[in-house]
């Protein structure tokens, strides 16, 4: 997989500081699991953490948490082993929430021709949202300003718009205030997933329109 | 804007990080309490300071410091000093473990993402070396880069907020937060190349 769109560097600072959203961590760990250049971004992102923590001034900690701490040692033989892995096609991170699915099992809710969604489910009280779009070829998305941050990974096919080609693996990890109209252009249907904020607001009339029934 | 987040000193020395690893060795290698405790004194204040930073309560704070210190003494054969120094893994850990507290997102995307890292073994002793010297490095370029990017480069990790939250709180635009941070961000990693 060659991946040519990478996640932006306030995303990978975001995500090693742990201060992302839930559908916008899923779908970067998504990204991040299949991109050995920002799997090193974020171990960069992560050493200035280490960094502050390494020069934090110290606040004295009580006898009672050194001790408790000292005393619960015996107890604690081995780390929790890590749960299997579900069986899927799809990244790690999105499996984990969907379990031993195939890319070829979701279930898809058909908006208009050509247009499939499906939600992927998150914790309650996330004001973000994770979904996967089908768009068959030569489908064009409405256009959209972005009112909060929005981050597209493609799983399968490709589209273009003005920043250039989206094929499997790569990332529009986008600014607020970018406007795009992506064009599916591969034969077989694009499948991607988009992680949104729930407040996001649609520009023009068309997709204020559209929203509602495309569902995004 | 915390003065004090702008000078900061570089207050642990090469050596102190290679006696860190070697804490984490005897805990991996022989469950060495002594070694533990050590480390525990080292980093606990720290920690308990940058969780406070963060918006812990002092209370809460030492939860999580007595539940990464633990994670620490169980996961010390995890360590694998050639990707990074001490100091970021027990940050990453913490991190983690508040995630779960606060279950505003989930810790397991970092806990497997971490099978996609796994130690390179054919570093050498040299490469493992350099490494352990990261957080000076680190230090030096933070130092280094405008105040305005460091600023925002710091608050990014203190502060426990979208990065949205802290364009509201400075009174700036989310887009000249966001490439002050990427501006920083980019320098560091420069500046860092040249220093390896």
């Amino acid at each position: 997989m060659k991946i040519s769109h990478h996640l932006d560097d306030a995303t990978i600072l975001a995500f090693a500081a742990g201060t992302v959203g839930e559908a916008h961590g899923v779908l970067a760990a998504a990204h991040i699991s299949l991109c050995p250049l920002c799997r090193s971004r974020v171990k960069s992102a992560e050493q200035i953490a280490g960094a502050i923590l390494a020069d934090e001034s110290e606040a004295s900690v009580s006898d009672q948490c050194r001790a408790a701490t000292l005393a619960s040692l015996d107890a604690i033989l081995q780390a929790k082993p890590a749960q299997p892995k579900p069986k899927s096609d799809l990244p790690l991170a999105l499996s984990r929430i969907l379990g031993d699915v195939s890319l070829r099992d979701i279930k898809w809710k058909t908006k208009a021709p050509g247009v499939a969604v499906f939600d992927v489910p998150l914790s309650k009280g996330t004001s973000t949202k994770l979904k996967m779009l089908r768009l068959g070829h030569g489908r064009t998305m409405p256009e959209h300003g972005h009112g909060g941050d929005e981050i597209t990974l493609i799983l399968k096919g490709s589209y273009h718009d003005r920043f250039g080609r989206f094929a499997p693996g790569d990332v529009a990890d986008l600014d607020h205030e970018i406007e795009h109209q992506p064009i599916v252009d591969s034969d077989e249907d694009c499948i991607c997933v988009v992680a949104f904020e729930t407040k996001a607001k649609y520009k023009t009339l068309l997709a204020k329109l559209a929203q509602p029934f495309v569902g995004i | 804007m915390h003065a004090a987040l702008v000078t900061m000193a570089t207050s642990t020395t090469d050596t102190q990080k290679d006696q860190f690893v070697e804490w984490l060795a005897r805990i991996a290698a022989s469950r060495d309490r002594a070694a533990f405790a050590q480390l525990f004194d080292h980093f606990a204040p720290r920690l308990k300071s940058f969780l406070i930073r963060k918006g812990s309560t002092a209370e809460q704070a030492e939860d999580l410091v007595q539940e990464t210190m633990i994670a620490v003494w169980s996961k010390a054969a995890l360590f694998a000093s050639g990707k990074g120094s001490v100091s970021t893994w027990i940050f990453t850990i913490a991190r983690n473990l508040r995630i779960d507290r606060l279950r505003r997102e989930r810790s397991q995307l970092y806990t497997d993402l971490e099978d996609f890292d796994a130690p390179d073994e054919t570093a050498g002793a040299e490469e493992t070396l350099g490494r352990s010297q990261e957080d000076n490095h680190v230090s030096q370029a933070l130092a280094q880069i405008p105040a305005e990017q460091r600023e925002l480069l710091i608050l990014s990790f203190v502060e426990d907020v979208p990065q949205s939250e802290i364009a509201t709180r400075l009174g700036l635009p989310l887009g000249t937060v966001k490439s002050r941070m990427r501006l920083g961000y980019q320098r560091l990693r420069k500046l860092l190349e040249q220093m390896n």
